[in-house]
């Protein structure tokens, strides 16, 4: 393999020579990154030149950081020239049937009880006329379009409401806020925009219309959600099927601006494929999520599901710069096999009576290894800023662990701040119990699990909570024991 | 309906019972007693699967099967019930929810379709009242936080629901006030029927003040040393173990 791979090196290296401008006409950009791949990226998508001249500001910062070090996971060194920064999705190959899919991923489909033709779309498999998911699309479309939503891709934005994105994207998470954040500003391939007009209440979940168009999500994704005084959004981002992808480095960004009395509620299911048995592949999920409550009464709400990914690092976070305003995250990260997770958040109280919840629910089994670390900060400015922080482990199996490193500052004597934490284990006792009154040790386990997640599953879209539930039974199949 | 012939088991290599014969019929109700450490606990666990044993021989009949080639589920399934010393704390799970997985997941097991929300709610509310269970217990997690006595009352709800064909009480009367001794003990002689088993076990007659059973066992350094009727536990009362046990290793 490594042989494969310097071979690959040797004659991308030689072409490179050759100059970089006969390869933009290709779908995917070879391995490699230099300030010719970041303007390759931009033209490519036609962007405006602030854009581009964005990217290079945050290429240059990227050059000049190192990759932090102090997250509880352990991971071999990322090479960055070895991974190629482009790549159009119609280069995904098409299977023609899903006959040619990996079985045991079509068993998962099954348990998770997706459809068929969902399931050729998650797989990657031609998707015949007779699942005619543009219409439904259109008629999706249509209805955003007359409540006057703007949702579409981020590089369409660019080109049709440039003025707006310009206005809001980085100035939630500037180029320079961490390593992974320049990189993905220098690179970002596409991803999502929202606007939701003052006043106005998003007419349906826009995860219905994602799950149909968006299954495939790009490697450096670029997610920008702005909702003006008094509207409110919904978003749900991720499948519960686990997903197929050849990229092995994943470093999102993603941007929520709340303003006054305006509401957003972001949802994750997250199941990236964590690594083969012996711990090897999979994907490292490094992402940068912040929501800017900037308005008064503002209002986020994050919520996490994540269950896949070898490596997950990731702090979706709120800064609540409005009086009153509310931050919410509710978490639920599920680490298995060699599988690594180092997740939680950030409250940065700033606007006075700002309030924020923080319930993370951990769940390790095998060798796999779970952090919770969060950070409540209270502004000197923040008079009356309350938190309210629930971290709760719960560890299957002795071969696994959990740690958690809460951070709290507080620089204003009216704040309060609680910090509740728990540690608790699925154990021999509890399982010989259920099946004593006649329950399998899959059902016990699940309802164990699930008992626990509760509070985290409730804030999930209906659908969703659901289909959460049978995702963390199937990932945990075979845990026990 | 089950039929115990000379059981011997050990744990972590050391034997705990050492030829255990014992043969309950429908409709009959046996005491197992005595003293601490004589394996009554352990046989209560074999009998219904519990890991961590290790059957060296004998054999085990349950309704015509040989209920230790069975899973635990498998087992409760079958209609066998174990009201629990200790029972455990399910943290997050609902007690009613609970209760009615259990029930499905035996009907399923029988081929029948599952309860519906009606009935069930009427079912559990009636049998709660019965075991004076208050009623906001049924929507805690189980047995999280319930006193000694709740988590009694609680298994014995579980056993009138579940309505098994053999019951086993594994030292349910320990740790009770004499109030909440009563209940249970008015719990488990509502449940008597002419096709049902029961095993009692318990380490004092007092329980047998409430439950006459129509058998009473000793067990004592892994047998059964003595069988009778309810008058040897009022004489297990008045002279304790000891000469039982004198007499058995005589």
């Amino acid at each position: 393999m490594s042989q494969t791979n310097s071979e690959m090196e040797a004659l991308i290296a030689g072409e490179y020579a050759q100059g970089f401008i006969t390869q933009i006409d290709s779908d995917t950009f070879p391995p490699g990154l230099d300030e010719a791949v970041v303007r390759a990226i931009s033209e490519h998508k036609g962007e405006p030149d602030w854009m581009l001249q964005k990217r290079l500001e945050a290429y240059r910062h990227w050059l000049t950081m190192d990759q932090p070090d102090w997250a509880k996971i352990k991971h071999p060194p990322i090479d960055f020239q070895q991974i190629s920064y482009y790549s159009s999705p119609k280069q995904s190959p098409k299977l023609e049937s899903l006959d040619q899919v990996d079985p045991e991923i079509l068993a998962t489909y099954e348990k998770l009880g997706i459809s068929i033709e969902e399931q050729k779309a998650l797989a990657g498999v031609a998707v015949d006329a007779v699942f005619d998911s543009v219409s439904v699309a259109t008629t999706f479309r249509e209805r955003l379009a007359e409540a006057g939503v703007i949702f579409c891709a981020i590089s369409e934005a660019l080109r049709d409401y440039p003025e707006l994105v310009r206005q809001y994207m980085s100035s939630v998470v500037p180029h320079k806020d961490n390593f992974f954040a320049a990189l993905n500003s220098a690179v970002f391939s596409d991803g999502t925009f929202v606007y939701v007009p003052k006043g106005v209440k998003c007419p349906m979940e826009l995860s219905t219309y994602f799950r149909i168009n968006e299954a495939k999500t790009g490697q450096f994704e670029r997610t920008l959600i702005v909702a003006e005084a008094g509207s409110e959004v919904s978003y749900l981002e991720g499948c519960t099927a686990p997903m197929r992808d050849e990229n092995q480095l994943h470093a999102a960004v993603v941007e929520l601006v709340a303003m006054e009395d305006a509401k957003i509620k972001y949802s994750t299911v997250q199941n990236w494929y964590p690594g083969d048995h012996e711990g090897k592949g999979g994907i490292y999920n490094f992402v940068t999520k912040r929501g800017d409550c900037r308005g008064d009464r503002s209002h986020i709400s994050w919520t996490q599901v994540e269950t896949g990914s070898a490596v997950t690092w990731k702090y979706p976070s709120c800064i609540l710069r409005g009086r009153d305003s509310v931050g919410e995250f509710y978490s639920v990260a599920v680490t298995k096999g060699y599988q690594q997770a180092d997740t939680g958040t950030k409250m940065i109280h700033i606007g006075e009576n700002s309030r924020s919840t923080i319930v993370s629910k951990g769940i390790s089994a095998m060798q796999g290894s779970n952090a919770y670390r969060g950070l409540v900060r209270i502004a000197g400015k923040a008079e009356n800023a309350r938190n309210h922080t629930r971290c709760d482990s719960l560890l299957i199996g002795d071969r696994c662990a959990a740690h958690t490193f809460p951070y709290i500052e507080v620089k204003n004597p009216t704040a309060k701040v609680e910090h509740e934490a728990t540690t608790s284990k699925v154990s021999e006792d509890q399982l010989f119990y259920c099946r004593q009154r006649g329950l399998t040790e899959e059902d016990a386990v699940s309802m164990i699990i699930n008992g626990f997640c509760k509070e985290v599953f409730q804030e999930l879209p209906m659908e969703f909570a659901v289909e959460a539930q049978k995702l963390l039974a199937v990932s945990l199949e075979g845990a026990v024991g | 309906m089950l039929a115990i012939k000379n059981l011997t088991a050990s744990v972590d290599g050391k034997e705990i019972l050492r030829g255990v014969d014992l043969q309950v019929e429908p409709g009959e109700v046996h005491a197992i007693m005595g003293p601490n450490g004589s394996g009554k606990s352990t046989l209560a666990h074999i009998l219904a699967g519990r890991d961590g044993y290790t059957v060296s021989s004998g054999e085990v009949r349950y309704l015509g099967e040989d209920l230790l080639q069975l899973e635990v589920e498998e087992r409760a399934q079958k209609g066998l019930f174990l009201a629990m010393q200790y029972p455990v704390e399910l943290p997050g799970v609902n007690n009613m929810s609970f209760l009615r997985e259990a029930m499905n997941a035996m009907r399923k097991a029988r081929g029948e379709p599952e309860i519906d929300t009606l009935s069930f709610m009427k079912q559990v509310k009636e049998k709660a009242r019965q075991v004076k269970l208050d009623e906001k217990l049924l929507k805690r997690s189980v047995n999280a936080g319930f006193s000694g006595g709740e988590k009694k009352r609680n298994e014995i709800l579980q056993m009138a629901m579940l309505e098994p064909k053999l019951a086993i009480l594994d030292e349910t009367d320990s740790g009770l006030d004499i109030d909440a001794l009563r209940t249970v003990a008015d719990g488990v002689n509502r449940l008597r029927s002419k096709e049902r088993g029961m095993i009692v076990v318990t380490h004092y007659q007092r329980l047998l003040d409430y439950i006459h059973p129509d058998k009473v066992h000793v067990l004592a350094n892994g047998r059964i040393v003595r069988s009778g009727g309810k008058d040897l536990a009022l004489q297990l009362e008045a002279r304790g173990y000891g000469w039982l046990l004198e007499e058995a290793a005589a």
